[in-house]
């Protein structure tokens, strides 16, 4: 006679050190398997797109800020880049690298704490801290230029707020110079330690079709084997102007698409970010970075849909206008909304210790899903 | 002995037993607990490029002191939906298990709780009652994540325990003693004595030795480190996933029961290493007050050597908390049972047919 | 079994590897600053604390209508004729007393918005950080430089002016009533309602 069993239902969140913020996860566990996972999300919820109504069109750019908040920069980028295609703006090319080298920046400095959260959810704590010292740095680049650290408000419909600090470039060069070595130490600690390879490798696989099927998109998409970004594939600003490489998983450490593969696509596109920025500060034009701020964003009737790569996938923006002063609509799709609906498939079968290693695996803001 | 010396001091074989009984607690183990908590901070600080506790005193010294009073302040919550009695019972009986492995641990010739043939077995069998009183936590906080921590805690420190008999089953066959003091009396004089280096065995037997003695000494440690809870095999703790296990309800000075209880038993299973491979208590290069002819400062010497081992095997353990992630449940049993079994029972096999030679 | 003693042995080498680099770190100076004691040098564009320079604010109220949470709160009373306001730093006349300047920082989000509208460069942002509070009321930042009475004073001033007006205009009304025997024009003279747009 078989012992009578029951399942064990675990609520994990809001309040838990590794669910990123305040996500829950309704468990339904069988010792440590798991059998079912239930993400409830809402406890972030601030009303952004009702909430950008009752705004004018600049008023919106802080509130973007605050959506996915480890990727502010890129979330006006975005913004700021639908405003001028429904306005029509020409925008300086000056304007265009700077913002390109912002948004790279903001990359790095997104994967760093993706990283860093990932050491710190599998275990291992010091690089989490060094990830977070180099990212520091980034943010005091930030700092020196628009004054604030983690919501600017820099990148403006049409411009920019400021025009970049005399101390930038030697900064970001220094920067760049430092950081090449970091990765290396980092990928010695933590990448291709046997123990976070095992905790790792073959855990929560994403096959292609299945993250084809659900929309995912972004490094998650990347790690599947997919070559999929936006920066290539619907170019836009002044990304066609440079030469990097999309990084893929290869499965070198288990199968293609697991947790592994997503979390080195991050340490490889950190190296290609890079890149970037070593061209764009080579190429930088001078000009003024406000000479195309419209005084008065009053758009015509319309609406528009722009898509822009950010750190963790597609971000988009669906903006109606109706020729007034404040948006009728703005519908963000968020990259990280999409990736946690694929989430309860990748965790069914493992244990509870891999659910930690999935979700931080998939990377995920919940300022941006709950918006 | 310790104990004579007390017993001709005091004329009273109760007073000296209960002084003797008590020494290793307040002359080592609180002292040892204050000073690796912060020693543990401050590793981690200085590896992670911060500075640590720097407020309280020159560098932070006094912090820990500053957290005891704290926690000692603190509510004695109980929360409502536990089993009271064991409750209450869990974390002394976590403290009692690893305190009582001091009794039989030779600090120094002189200093010794107990000086039983049986020390490793009695030290061995007396750490178990941890785990009871983990599980005994786990079970009595009433909660998901307590619960499973103390399954996990259960199961990997009796896995754990047969890689760490088989090797010290391995250092019985070859010196023939249980008794701790024997053991490092064995290793005396200098470093090429101590058994990592194949012990007080010559010629072509210590060469042959040596390899199966290191393997054996990391064996030991990494099995030790497991039953002792600390990274990477901190699984029953592990924070970000179960937020701290089975003292997860626990608060003020029943935490801190647990805490001292981790801290006692890292310094404990650090001894082990050091008095089966490492020569206990014994200096590397002889004593300076043999060459003196000041016989009393040699139990300080010894004392002096017996800490330091001691606290290096601690340091190492820090390290390696602060550098490597940690496993997972099943990997924690499958390298235990695929690698430390196999391996300690290869070597118990070789050393006992090098031994025969 | 290649694979077992691989797997092994990769595993032992790695944590080595790891093992360096903390080993390596421990040496490394801390990057950290002990914070209350030495503080950090801030940007010169730092954006903190907001401040008002009430000597050259005219009270447009731009500041108020580009703040996205409304945590300016603004109120004007025009001064009366023979009152001299004095002018702003870049030459502009002033005309309105401003009563009311509050700055909530509970609801401040250091948008810096407010900032670049402002025609006399009165409101900027500084480098200062440290305000917090016990209250939120205490959050609430008064910028106005005259006193309460003065506030009042000014409020009446311009009451009795008005009213002085209304029954000027009343007057003048009903002599032109009585004089042309007719309804009198409703006369609209709202100085204050201009509309403005951003």
């Amino acid at each position: 006679m078989a012992l009578k069993t029951e399942e064990m239902v675990l609520n994990m969140g809001p309040q838990h050190p590794s669910t990123h913020g305040v996500l829950r996860l309704e468990l339904q566990i069988d010792g440590e398997i798991i059998i079912d996972v239930i993400p409830h999300i809402g406890y972030l919820h601030r009303c952004f797109e009702k909430h950008c109504e009752a705004m004018t069109y600049p008023q919106v750019i802080p509130y973007t800020d605050r959506m996915d908040y480890l990727a502010s920069m890129y979330n006006e980028f975005g913004y700021a880049l639908a405003m001028e295609r429904l306005m029509k703006i020409e925008v300086p090319e000056r304007v265009e690298y700077i913002r390109v080298i912002m948004g790279e920046l903001q990359r790095i400095a997104s994967h760093l704490v993706a990283l860093g959260t990932y050491g710190a959810d599998i275990g291992a704590f010091t690089p989490f801290l060094f990830c977070f010292r180099d990212r520091e740095r980034i943010l005091h680049l930030f700092e020196i230029t628009c004054g604030a650290r983690l919501l600017y408000n820099y990148i403006w419909i049409g411009g920019l707020s400021h025009d970049l600090h005399p101390d930038f470039i030697r900064l970001t060069k220094e920067f760049i110079k430092d950081f090449r070595p970091n990765v290396k130490e980092l990928n010695e600690l933590l990448s291709y330690n046997r123990i976070f390879i095992e905790r790792t490798a073959n855990v929560g696989v994403l096959p292609i079709e299945t993250a084809i099927n659900y929309g995912v998109s972004g490094p998650n998409l990347r790690a599947s084997g997919m070559k999929w970004d936006l920066r290539k594939d619907d170019p836009y600003s002044v990304y066609h102007k440079f030469d990097y490489d999309i990084p893929i998983g290869k499965g070198e450490k288990g199968k293609t698409g697991d947790c592994w593969d997503r979390y080195y696509v991050r340490v490889l596109e950190m190296d290609e970010s890079l890149k970037i920025i070593e061209q764009a500060i080579e190429q930088i034009p001078d000009g003024d970075v406000t000479s195309a701020i419209p005084k008065r964003v009053k758009p015509p009737e319309g609406q528009i849909y722009t898509r822009v790569e950010n750190p963790r996938g597609e971000l988009g923006y669906f903006i109606i206008s109706d020729g007034s002063i404040n948006p009728a609509r703005v519908k963000v799709r968020a990259p990280s909304f999409v990736t946690m609906q694929v989430f309860p498939e990748l965790c069914k079968g493992f244990m509870v210790a891999d659910v930690v290693a999935i979700l931080g695996s998939v990377d995920i803001v919940l300022g941006e899903i709950d918006r | 002995m310790m104990y004579d010396w007390l017993y001709n001091l005091t004329g009273s074989e109760i007073l000296a037993m209960f002084i003797v009984s008590l020494l290793p607690l307040f002359v080592f183990i609180l002292p040892f607990a204050l000073f690796a908590v912060l020693m543990e901070r401050k590793v981690s600080a200085h590896m992670q490029d911060r500075l640590g506790p720097m407020r309280t005193g020159y560098h932070g010294i006094l912090q820990t002191i500053a957290d005891i009073i704290k926690l000692l302040q603190k509510e004695d919550l109980v929360p409502t939906a536990t089993d009271k009695i064991l409750f209450n019972l869990a974390p002394l009986l976590a403290f009692i298990g690893s305190y009582a492995a001091f009794a039989a641990i030779p600090f120094s010739g002189f200093f010794i709780g107990t000086k039983i043939d049986l020390g490793i077995i009695f030290i061995v069998g007396v750490t178990g009652l941890v785990v009871a009183g983990i599980l005994m936590a786990g079970w009595a906080s009433n909660n998901k994540y307590s619960l499973l921590g103390a399954m996990r805690a259960a199961a990997q420190i009796i896995s754990y325990e047969i890689p760490t008999l088989l090797i010290i089953l391995t250092i019985i066959m070859l010196t023939g003693t249980l008794s701790l003091y024997d053991l490092s009396e064995m290793q005396t004089a200098y470093f090429w004595n101590w058994l990592i280096l194949g012990g007080p065995a010559v010629g072509l037997q210590k060469i042959l030795l040596i390899p199966f003695m290191i393997m054996g000494c990391l064996i030991i440690y990494t099995s030790t480190l497991a039953e002792v809870n600390r990274t990477p095999f901190d699984i029953p703790e592990a924070e970000s996933e179960l937020v701290s296990g089975y003292h997860t309800e626990y608060s003020g000075m029943k935490f801190a029961m647990f805490f001292l209880a981790e801290y006692a038993n890292m310094f404990a299973v650090s001894a082990i290493v050091a008095i089966m491979f490492f020569g206990g208590y014994q200096s590397p290069f002889g004593y300076l007050g043999n060459t003196l002819g000041w016989t009393w400062l040699v139990p300080i010497e010894q004392f002096f050597w017996f800490t330091s081992k001691g606290l290096f095997f601690v340091f190492v353990q820090m390290w390696l908390r602060w550098t490597l992630p940690r496993f997972r449940v099943d990997q924690l049993m499958a390298f235990c049972w695929k690698y430390l079994i196999p391996f300690s029972f290869v070597i118990l096999l070789l050393v006992g047919l090098i031994a025969l030679m | 079994m290649r694979d077992y003693i691989y797997n092994f042995w990769q595993g032992l080498y790695t944590i080595l590897i790891g093992m360096k680099v903390t080993f390596k770190h421990l040496f490394v100076p801390a990057v950290t600053i002990q914070y209350p004691s030495v503080k950090p040098q801030m940007p010169e564009r730092e954006r903190n604390r907001l401040y008002v320079n009430m000597d050259d604010c005219i009270g447009c109220d731009q500041c108020a209508r580009a703040c996205p949470v409304n945590c300016i709160e603004i109120e004007t009373v025009k001064s009366i004729p023979g009152e001299d306001l004095g002018t702003t730093s870049n030459g502009k006349k002033k005309a309105l007393w401003v009563t009311t300047f509050n700055i909530d920082f509970a609801k401040c989000c250091y948008c810096q918005l407010c900032v670049f509208p402002c025609p006399t460069e009165c409101i900027y942002m500084t480098d200062v950080y440290e305000f917090s509070e016990f209250k939120r009321e205490d959050l609430v930042f008064d910028f106005v430089t005259l006193l309460p009475a003065e506030r009042i004073q000014k409020k009446k001033n311009f009451e009795e002016m008005q009213a002085k007006k209304e029954a000027e205009k009343i007057a003048a009304a009903k002599k032109a009533a009585a004089q042309a025997n007719k309804p009198p024009e409703p006369k609209q003279d709202k100085p204050d309602n201009k509309e403005e747009n951003i």
